[in-house]
């Protein structure tokens, strides 16, 4: 085995990530841990300033519900959610965050983030629950606050450090193990509770674009499964692993559209001009309650979109010149319209600017003035992001006063935000079924997670035992791509064609030709079936086999062997999960051909899934949907 | 290459005890050739033109090129910035089309490193197990609004 030095780190909480949820629970959990006298450990694998989604910046913050203006309750925005979601959601998560959220972003405030604010001072929306922010610096801020709140409490940060497995003792997470990406050093973390903010997963599916730009997807490539893996490895029962994200955004750079639609109420179109939302109206019938809610669900949209599309009728057009007009000739004279239009401009660049360069670039090199004429829309392709408008994740206890007589059974089993799994939390991206939190949600929802952990703790005092026979298998098992790499690379002329191992590139580009071509990728524009899953499942079957014999030959690609592992386990939830579900419910999202209905009477219901580590088998089952409002 | 390093003006940051670019790429992608003492982006086609190492290089060594599969030649990006603000300027492919510039905040009365995370509003209830979390129910009002929340809300 490669000679690596173990180092051994003993804490009372882990926190695993260094996003935006992960940053919540830092802050939180420092909070509680320095008047309870308990340690708080954060690792990330990469430097939390500038890791995770919002690594580039964002231009919004996209979960603000403004409870204090009284314009909103608490019930408006589980409504929206659960209609967006086509009635699959859990409304008690779903509440919890929103009722701290409004609390998070004055937080953000305080901590110098710039919120575009009119000029009686009120916070400028994008759209009802979103605010414009200068957010170049989003995440530089939100780290800052979680870095000193740590030291603080005197708890401490590792960075460059990849977390692989969780560690169990019995059915008790009590901790993970990882390697540095900088130096030859396999980090064991003994915590009494771990709380799980390692993101969402791109690249299951193959993106659209396999040249150099097959790093530019919307979803950002350095987020891998990693949480996925953790929750599924340890135990944990996930739920609507079959709920997929497609965003449509600018065409092949994936700049946003929010503040397009939302901000300055551009029209999207067919090539002929043709609104798809209006034109193609007659289907919302097929959809409904949800088909004909306002605003239509995030996939009914796209649903009507790609109708155009598979009929012929793209591109697709943003209006941009259009709206830009629309809001200049607004102005009482024309010097007042300039300057109006001057504004726009900056704002439609900025959004760029803050949270997808490329699509700049790209506007650039295509001569692409908006105000003068309009743009390409497209959907992307499938990512999972529990917190967006996808749903994928752990299946986490709900907060016990929010529940009912009827869902306290079902969802409520002790400390808020905990998986099934004793001592492991999740939140952001790694928890499920409560879609819609966002940037600002994911942070809600990591400083809930992180003060439910400190409870937990309290009550949980006792050392955690972490098995050394346990840490020695995985940490053979980690390195063991490194080995494979060193006894069979010299055997051939080009290291990369050698019978005896698979690099992680090829192994990722046959993960995604699977899924791409049998789970309903972009290639099949969103379709499968059931026979299509059985036969990916098949395939997916040999590649699983085939893990065992990955190579690396340094640290940075043993990296990409780890996240490649953790996106296939990814890829498995999900096939299974869309083969369990027999219906179409989510038509932009993805389309069962073989049940192309929506069947309320037998799927309004999550569909959760958990994997025996020991046995490698699965088990599917149907968990009711219960709501807390009318 | 998406980001790509300008060997003249790259000094392998040898000033500092580790090199900049390679300290924040998310993704893990910018490193020293130590012979040459010059970074590389290793994989390009895993780089999501995030500017991260473009921001923070010295010696503004560091551009981006759009991805060669679908951008046209002969555009350009740049950013600088600074503690409080940020400057783009975008150049078209077109060269009749006047170059944008643009200046934006980035953060605004805190300064870099002050970022105070406790203490901008007294804690409620201070139990351990109760649904109130640090800075509230006070954080949870504005000047703005009419309603006043003394306890976290319920639906
Ligand atoms: C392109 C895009 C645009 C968006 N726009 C907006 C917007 O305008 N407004 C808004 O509010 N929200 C927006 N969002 C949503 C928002 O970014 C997410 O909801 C939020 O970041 C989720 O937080 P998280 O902590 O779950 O994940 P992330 O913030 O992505 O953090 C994941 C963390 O896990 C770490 N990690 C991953 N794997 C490992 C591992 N194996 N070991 C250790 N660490 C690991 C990563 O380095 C990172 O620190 C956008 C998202 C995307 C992708
Ligand atoms: S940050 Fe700039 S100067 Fe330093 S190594 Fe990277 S490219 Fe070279
Ligand atoms: S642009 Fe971003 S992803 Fe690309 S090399 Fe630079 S820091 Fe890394």
């Amino acid at each position: 085995m490669a000679n690596f030095e173990t180092v051994t780190v003993e804490t009372d909480l882990l926190i695993c990530g260094g996003g935006m949820a992960a940053c919540g629970a830092a802050v939180e959990a420092s909070y509680w841990a320095k008047k309870n006298g308990l340690k708080v450990t954060l690792v990330d694998k990469a430097v939390m300033d500038r890791s995770g989604a919002v690594a580039m910046g964002l231009s919004a913050i996209n979960q603000y519900v403004d409870l204090n203006s009284g314009a909103n309750t608490l019930k408006d925005y589980c409504d929206y959610v659960r209609n967006d979601l086509m009635g699959i959601t859990r409304e008690d998560l779903v509440a919890n965050i929103a009722r701290h959220v409004d609390s998070t972003v004055h937080l953000f405030e305080k901590w110098g983030l710039p919120i575009w604010k009119d000029a009686e001072g009120k916070y400028i929306h994008e759209g009802r629950w979103q605010l414009m922010i200068n957010g170049e610096s989003y995440k530089v801020i939100v780290a800052e606050a979680a870095k000193n709140a740590l030291a603080e409490a005197g708890g401490e940060y590792f960075e460059r450090v990849f977390i692989t497995h969780p560690l169990m003792d019995g059915d008790r997470c009590v901790g993970a193990i990882g390697f540095s990406t900088r130096q030859n050093k396999v980090y064991v973390f003994k915590a009494k509770a771990t709380l799980v903010a390692m993101g969402g997963a791109v690249h299951v599916f193959k993106p659209r674009s396999t040249g150099e730009g097959f790093g530019r997807s919307w979803y950002p490539p350095f987020n891998s499964g990693a949480s996925a893996f953790f929750t599924i490895y340890g135990g944990a029962e996930m739920t609507c692993q079959e709920v997929r994200f497609i965003p449509v955004r600018f065409k092949d750079a994936y700049g946003p559209v929010g503040a397009w639609f939302l901000l300055f109420k551009a029209l999207a179109t067919n090539a002929q001009g043709g609104n798809y939302m209006k034109e193609n109206a007659a289907e919302l019938e097929k959809w409904q309650p949800y088909g004909k809610v306002k605003p239509a669900p995030a996939n009914i949209r796209n649903w009507l979109m790609m109708l155009d599309v598979m009929d012929g009728k793209a591109p697709i057009y943003m209006q941009t010149h259009d709206a830009i007009k629309a809001i200049a000739e607004k102005s009482p004279d024309e010097k007042a319209a300039r300057k109006k239009l001057r504004e726009l401009e900056a704002e439609a660049w900025e959004d760029f600017l803050d949270m997808t360069i490329s699509q700049a670039i790209l506007w650039a090199a295509t001569n692409v003035e908006p105000e003068k004429r309009p743009s390409e829309i497209m959907a992307c392709d499938p990512y999972f992001i529990g917190s967006h408008s996808g749903a994928s994740g752990a299946w986490v206890s709900g907060p016990e006063d929010l529940q009912n007589e009827a869902t306290r059974q079902e969802y409520f089993w002790g400390y808020p935000h905990m998986t099934t799994v004793s001592g492991m939390f999740a939140a952001g991206d790694a928890s499920g079924a409560s879609s819609h939190k966002f940037s600002s949600g994911s942070f809600t929802e990591g400083r809930i997670a992180g003060k439910a952990a400190i409870a937990y703790i309290a009550d949980h005092r006792a050392a955690p035992n972490v098995d050394a026979a346990q840490v020695e298998s995985l940490k053979a098992q980690i390195l063991k791509p490194l080995d494979t790499f060193a006894q069979h690379s010299k055997t051939t002329t080009d290291p990369d064609v050698n019978p005896n191992y698979i690099r992680p590139t090829q192994f990722m580009y046959r993960l995604q030709k699977i899924m791409d071509e049998y789970a309903g990728g972009v290639s099949s524009q969103f379709k499968t079936s059931g026979k299509l899953l059985e036969k990916g499942m098949e395939l997916l079957g040999y590649l699983k086999q085939d893990a065992a014999c990955l190579a690396a030959e340094d640290l940075h690609e043993l990296m990409r062997c780890w996240e490649n592992v953790h996106r296939m386990f990814q890829a498995d939830a999900h096939m299974r999960s869309i083969l369990f579900r027999e219906e179409t419910r989510w038509p932009g999202y993805y389309f069962r051909s073989d049940k192309p209905s929506m069947d309320n009477a037998n799927w309004l219901a999550f569909v959760n899934c958990t994997y025996d580590r020991k046995t490698e088998q699965w088990a599917m089952r149907k968990r009711p949907v219960k709501y807390l409002t009318a | 290459m998406p980001s790509f390093v300008i060997a003249e003006k790259c000094d392998g940051c040898k000033a500092l005890d580790k090199t900049a670019c390679q300290h924040i790429c998310p993704n893990d992608l910018m490193v020293l050739d130590k012979e040459k003492m010059k970074a590389y982006n290793r994989e390009p086609a895993m780089c999501w033109e995030c500017y991260n190492c473009v921001k923070i290089c010295p010696t503004q060594a560091i551009e981006v090129r759009g991805y060669a599969d679908f951008v046209p030649l002969g555009a350009t990006v740049t950013a600088m910035r600074s503690t409080e603000d940020i400057m783009w300027t975008v150049q078209f492919r077109n060269k009749e089309i006047k170059p944008k510039r643009f200046k934006f905040p980035i953060r605004r009365g805190v300064g870099e490193g002050q970022v105070k995370a406790f203490g901008h509003y007294p804690t409620g209830d201070g139990n351990l197990k109760s649904a109130t979390l640090m800075c509230e129910p006070a954080g949870l009002n504005t000047e703005k609004g009419p309603v006043k929340f003394t306890a976290v809300p319920k639906l």
